[in-house]
């Protein structure tokens, strides 16, 4: 089982090297070079269409739904490019989990929600798949909100419940990495704290990775941040550095407000 | 801690194997459909053959059609088909484009809602529905009361006269004609609803905005603009006149002859088959009638296809 | 001023002319439905459901056969329409976004929407009943299955488009298949709007008297076979109302009420149903 490190040494769940990004023929993302650190939150900013969903949706492939669509390069994930056409794509889906910027709940039951994903890799008692879903709600922090209403439709949560849901159906197959494409950007304050928080909580796990528009946000809880700009990985770096003495002067001005 | 990424590798190449035949399942009835429409092409072609050896080409435009002679042509029922349908569409375009107009323009929102749904539950009235009707309802009135003043008003004049001589026995082309409009007048009327709705409300506004009346902006505005789209609602409806079948044989008359007046009794494609086929003998009449069908259902698609073409590029590409 | 009045006066006569047209409309609907109701309603009787078809000439008899040959017919067409369709919307929308060939179905699917009924009643008779010997229930079932289908494809096709993407992608985000996608996820999230593109197929077909004729043919008696001609309310309304004898003639109208009772029903029941649907 090959492990890889990045290049300060640290162990790396996501190693990108030289990915270039087409939708057609608009080149969405160019030569983008990038490790995301094992147990880490990685935040990815810059202004709109800059290529940061993009990015992410490369690390599971999510692209390929898309004819049209096609990435070129490496990103490696334990020793292996997930880009190799051969790389079964519904299990680097079940190794890197998505949660969206709108909460979607399947239109299903609260428990099935849940279980859905479980089921599709892991044969399992119905006990031990209650317990699943108990432990999956605990760590999204919504058990003891949905105990009592398990057999409710998805739906009937409220956005920021619906939210968490997401997050803990995604946690619930035990992914390695989970993807956050600007998950509060469509929630009120409290839940976005409560998300956050529950971000804090589970890198201790699972690597991170988010996108967000919220500056503050990724200062908040990131420990590393990508900025990017048009299609390209301008400053990649801790959070701290980047955020307080920006190496160029294109992050300065955006962290600054100046632009985006 | 980190887990081998092939350790699923029998469920990833099961869910392969699921999703593959998933696919072509699916494009097994995709195909179905596709088959049904070259199979009716087909299975009328080669019932009709016999016929269409017989009489060649000439089994188009013939006007004797007599069972017990074995002679057959197309062209009463061709004839029958057309006049219906085109006194159809004459009446029911203006009342559909008086309904859309309506219904888009000057209705009190309130109403827009209820009295929309009320015509697209008319488009859903079965038409054997609107043919008793016509059959009971209609056509003694018509013979009552509208067929001698039309004689006597237009029986003197020439040429148009000889349209409304003969008997006033209340069934017949005319008769058909104007229940098949009842019948269609729903589906245009929508269509053109449709498509007089993807008109910009900046467009209409800029138009009101210089001094124009309602009835300026629908002029010179909406339908320059839905243009495409309207004359393919009107197409739609000339498609379903086509080939109506109820709504026409009860109240045509069921004779096979060309009458030069609109009173007179006649015969469409679908009435023919409707009344013969059920006690045709096997051989030149059966075939005789897949032939008729067929001419039908090619006309049929023709016209349904320029108006899906229209309808699509009305509310498409121009709409936008 | 001169011209000014032209202009108000050419509005005020076309405004008029529209609202006559819909009250033509209206008219007419009502005209109908209200001789359907009075004529209609007088022949319902107990009788009405409880007996079969009378022979010519003799007094009273009831629908019977053809209510349960109707109802019979409708059952195994919605059974063989519904999954036909709903497979055959599913390709359009998950597979056929951008293929030539789903693009021909789509085209073709369009055109079955409204070709003339009576010629599937033609398509069938050549395929089923000269092939096998003879008229059937079944082949009246295929008939008006052919007349469904196209119904049904259409509306799964747009019902399944306009799930958002991001529930599409989100279901593929935890690793599923494609069909655990399309039937799990995407397919429910559209119950509602299928069921009742079904419905709306079921009731396009109840009225459907042309692809009957020679097909299913009729049948006097009362008969659950399938494989033998079979009475059904389109074509006894038909031959009924036709018919030289006043009872036959009662029924035909107590017949066409039935049928536009349900058909209307449906029509009415789904918009309620999808419009409950759509306010949550």
């Amino acid at each position: 089982m090959p492990e890889q490190l990045t290049e300060s040494g640290a162990n790396a769940a996501l190693k990108i090297r030289n990915l270039n990004f087409f939708y057609g023929d608009f080149q969405g993302l160019s030569d983008v070079n990038l490790d995301v650190e094992q147990h880490k939150v990685t935040a990815f900013i810059g202004p709109s269409g800059c290529g940061k969903s993009t990015l992410l949706r490369t690390f599971n492939r999510m692209y390929d739904l898309y004819p049209g669509q096609r990435a070129e390069g490496e990103i490696l994930f334990h020793g292996k490019n997930l880009l190799d056409k051969k790389q079964d794509v519904n299990l680097v889906r079940a190794k890197i989990g998505m949660v969206f910027q709108k909460p979607t709940p399947f239109p299903m039951t609260i428990y099935e929600n849940i279980a859905f994903g479980v089921r599709l890799y892991e044969k399992m008692s119905s006990s031990e798949m209650d317990d699943r879903v108990e432990w999956a709600l605990r760590k999204a922090a919504l058990w003891d909100e949905v105990k009592d209403k398990l057999q409710q439709n998805g739906l009937s949560l409220s956005g920021g419940q619906q939210q968490r849901l997401c997050i803990a159906r995604a946690v619930a197959v035990k992914p390695e990495v989970v993807l956050l494409d600007e998950p509060t950007s469509a929630l009120d304050p409290i839940s976005t704290a409560k998300i956050e928080e529950l971000v804090n909580e589970l890198k201790y796990e699972y690597t991170i990775a988010i996108v967000t528009h919220n500056m503050q946000q990724a200062a908040r809880i990131s420990d590393f941040t990508a900025f990017m700009y048009l299609g390209e990985l301008v400053e990649f770096g801790k959070t701290d550095e980047l955020f307080v003495k920006p190496r160029k002067t294109q992050t300065e001005d955006y962290i600054t407000g100046r632009f985006g | 801690m980190s887990t081998e990424i092939d350790l699923h590798a029998a469920q990833v190449s099961k869910f392969r194997a699921q999703d593959k035949a998933f696919h072509y399942i699916t494009l097994l009835f995709a195909f179905l459909v596709l088959a049904a429409l070259v199979g009716i092409l087909i299975s009328l072609s080669i019932e009709a053959m016999p016929t269409l050896k017989e009489f060649g080409p000439s089994f188009l435009w013939s006007t004797v059609w007599s069972v017990p002679d074995e002679r057959f042509g197309a062209m009463i029922a061709i004839y029958g088909t057309l006049a219906t349908s085109i006194i159809a569409l004459l009446i029911a375009v203006p009342v559909s484009f008086g309904i859309a107009l309506f219904l888009t323009e000057t209705c009190p929102v309130v109403l827009r809602r209820p009295l929309g749904t009320a015509i697209e539950l008319l488009a859903g009235v079965p038409s054997i529905i609107y043919g008793i009707w016509g059959l009971f309802i209609f056509a003694p009135l018509f013979a009552k009361y509208v067929q001698p003043p039309l004689q006597s008003w237009f029986g003197d004049l020439p040429m148009i006269g000889s349209l409304f001589s003969g008997p006033p026995i209340g069934i017949g082309i005319l008769t058909a004609g104007i229940v098949l409009a009842l019948m269609v007048i729903p589906f245009i009327a929508s269509v053109m609803r449709d498509v007089f709705e993807t008109v910009p409300p900046i467009l209409k506004e800029s138009a009101y905005g210089v001094g124009c009346t309602t009835w300026e902006v629908v002029r010179r505005i909406v339908l320059p603009y839905t243009r495409v789209g309207v004359i393919g609602g009107i197409m739609l409806g000339l498609g379903r006149a086509l080939g109506e079948t109820m709504a026409v044989t009860f109240v045509i008359g069921n004779a096979n002859r060309i009458g030069a007046s609109l009173f007179s009794p006649g015969n469409s494609i679908a009435s023919t088959l409707a009344n013969e086929f059920g006690e045709a003998e096997p051989g030149l009449h059966i075939s005789s009638l897949f032939a008729l069908g067929l001419v039908l259902f090619v006309i049929t698609f023709i016209v349904l296809a320029i108006s899906r073409w229209l309808i699509r590029r009305g509310m498409g590409s121009e709409g936008l | 001023m001169n011209l000014y009045q032209r202009r108000i006066w050419s509005n005020r006569i076309g405004i008029g002319l529209s609202m006559l047209a819909m009250t033509f409309g209206l008219l007419a609907l009502l005209w109908i439905l209200w001789t359907l109701f009075s004529k209609g309603f007088s022949a319902l009787s107990w009788e009405f459901f409880t007996q079969d078809t009378p022979a010519p000439g003799s007094e009273g008899g009831g629908l019977r056969n053809a209510i349960v040959g109707s109802g019979l017919i409708l059952l195994f067409t919605t059974l063989v329409s519904t999954p036909v369709g709903i497979l055959a919307g599913i390709y359009l929308a998950e597979f056929g976004r951008v293929s030539r060939f789903a693009a021909t179905t789509r085209f073709v699917t369009d055109i079955m929407l409204s070709a003339p009924s009576i010629v599937i009643g033609l398509f069938v008779y050549a395929l089923v009943v000269e092939t096998l010997g003879g008229f059937s229930g079944w082949a009246g079932s295929l008939a008006l299955a052919l007349i469904a289908i196209p119904v049904v494809v259409r509306t799964t096709e747009n019902m399944l488009r306009l799930v958002p993407t991001s529930l599409r992608e989100a279901a593929f985000a935890v690793g599923a298949p494609h069909w655990q996608v399309s039937l799990k996820v995407t397919l429910r999230a559209v119950k509602a709007g299928v069921v009742t593109g079904v419905l709306l197929a079921i009731a396009r077909v109840t009225g459907e008297t042309a692809p009957l004729l020679f097909t299913a043919l009729n049948n006097q008696f009362f008969s659950t076979d399938m494989s033998q001609p079979m009475g059904n309310l389109p074509v006894v309304i038909f031959q009924f109302a036709m018919s030289p004898y006043d009872n036959w003639i009662n029924l035909a109208w107590g017949g066409a009420l039935l049928i536009a009772l349900l058909v209307l029903g449906i029509n009415i029941g789904t918009r309620i149903l999808f419009r409950t649907k759509g306010q949550r």
